[in-house]
């Protein structure tokens, strides 16, 4: 299991969900991936997506102006 | 045979997400996919005015998928997307939109993404005469057949208005159980949501696309004008969406922001554009976008005044800061709205 982080900051939805959706990709199952967002949207988007597609959504934050989801990589 | 496979053009409105539906019932493994080309209405305007704060954030194609119980592929053609809208075979519809070049490349685009993943066939939301340009019933085999889907290409909610298709025709669906949707009116897509239970879908009919709207439109034509070239990165499209656009003289338009929301986005592009500011009262953050002598920082100052809160007063300092990083404060008399000339307004 690694972790990563993905900086998604000035970003309008959907592209942090398309950035996501293609880091991902490239992850093993039980991988962590926290993402780093400015667009609030993201609080709600990312999770969404992530539930659709398996994986698991181990946090959000919400801190000053940035929106943090950390997810765990599941089997798709 | 094993379990058929489709793709389904997912827009996030309510055709896709019964279109899907129908095919869905019929015993087909069905995921979503949806393309992203910059000009989508989705999102964007939520993420950056403060005034939408308070209404519940979703992507509706990611709501659409999730309440299908399918995977959605979101893919980003931002840079391709570039050529269907600079040289459209089939030209714009009432404003910027080519929505028929847009339609087939989407399609295309999805074939491509069934062969590389062995999907068998492809779904889309469309209606026979619902739509101008791209939903006629001449143009619809021009899709299907300039996209390369041909026959892989279905739409259940007109497709006994059409000729059979390949899934129809192997057996892997039922023709009877689809459906012979035509025209503008939302009714039969209505009961049709009803029957199957969907509430709380995004409005019918709603554009997803900032190309088929006009004033959006206007902006994109002013700044390539502006600019003498038609070439546009993803920032000049999503400023766009973003503040008043003014234009007092033929070398600089002005972005102002009309909120704290906008503000706080704008803020974002303070390295690439002249900016100003009020700083004796609360006002808007001001883009420059163009070339400005000193006069012109004053009118543009002058402008930004008006819309701060010191409108009416005598004198309103603003600072100005150029990508140089040059900055200064100058005391303006904020201008009347009376000689802001509408013919300013992009």
């Amino acid at each position: 299991m690694s972790e990563y982080e993905l900086d998604a900051r000035r970003m309008f939805c959907p592209m942090p969900v398309i950035r996501t959706q293609d880091r991902v990709k490239e992850l093993q199952p039980g991988d962590i991936l926290t993402v780093i967002c400015t667009d609030p949207g993201a609080l709600s988007d990312i999770p969404a997506w992530c539930r659709i597609n398996g994986h698991k959504v181990l946090e959000t934050a919400e801190l000053d102006d940035e929106v943090v989801v950390k997810i765990e990589v599941c089997e798709e | 045979m094993t379990q058929p496979k489709a793709i389904s053009l997912i827009s996030g409105g309510l055709d896709s997400l019964l279109a899907t539906k129908v095919i869905m019932e019929q015993g087909v493994h069905v995921e979503g996919i949806n393309f992203f080309t910059g000009f989508c209405v989705e999102g964007h305007t939520h993420a950056i005015r403060d005034k939408h704060k308070q209404k519940p954030k979703r992507n509706n194609a990611l709501w659409v998928a999730e309440t299908l119980g399918i995977k959605l592929h979101i893919i980003d053609i931002v840079e391709e997307y570039k050529d269907v809208l600079l040289n459209p075979k089939y030209g714009y519809g009432a404003n910027m939109n080519p929505c028929l070049d847009c339609k087939i490349f989407m399609v295309h685009k999805a074939q491509q993404w069934a062969d590389e993943n062995g999907f068998d066939f492809i779904i889309t939301g469309e209606v026979v005469g619902q739509r101008p340009m791209s939903q006629r019933k001449d143009t619809m085999p021009v899709i299907a057949r300039e996209s390369g889907a041909q026959d892989r290409l279905l739409r259940p909610l007109s497709a006994r208005n059409l000729p059979a298709t390949l899934p129809e025709r192997e057996g892997w669906i039922k023709r009877e159980d689809m459906h012979d949707f035509s025209g503008r009116n939302r009714k039969p897509q209505m009961a049709l949501a009803a029957k199957y239970g969907f509430t709380d879908y995004a409005s019918p009919a709603g554009g997803c696309c900032f190309l088929t709207d006009e004033n959006y439109s206007k902006k994109l034509v002013d700044l390539w004008d502006a600019r003498g070239s038609r070439e546009y990165e993803m920032d000049d499209i999503m400023l766009l969406k973003v503040g008043r656009h003014i234009r007092p003289k033929s070398g600089f338009k002005l972005i102002v922001g009309r909120e704290e929301g906008e503000n706080k986005f704008l803020q974002g592009y303070t390295k690439q554009f002249t900016t100003l500011k009020t700083t004796s009262h609360a006002g808007p953050l001001t883009l420059l976008d163009g070339v400005a002598n000193d006069a012109d920082l004053e009118l543009a100052a002058r402008i930004t005044a008006r819309f701060s809160q010191g409108k009416s007063a005598e004198s309103v300092t603003v600072e100005t800061r150029r990508t140089n990083g040059e900055t200064r404060e100058i005391q303006v008399a904020p201008m009347p709205a009376s000689e802001i000339q509408d013919s300013w307004y992009v």
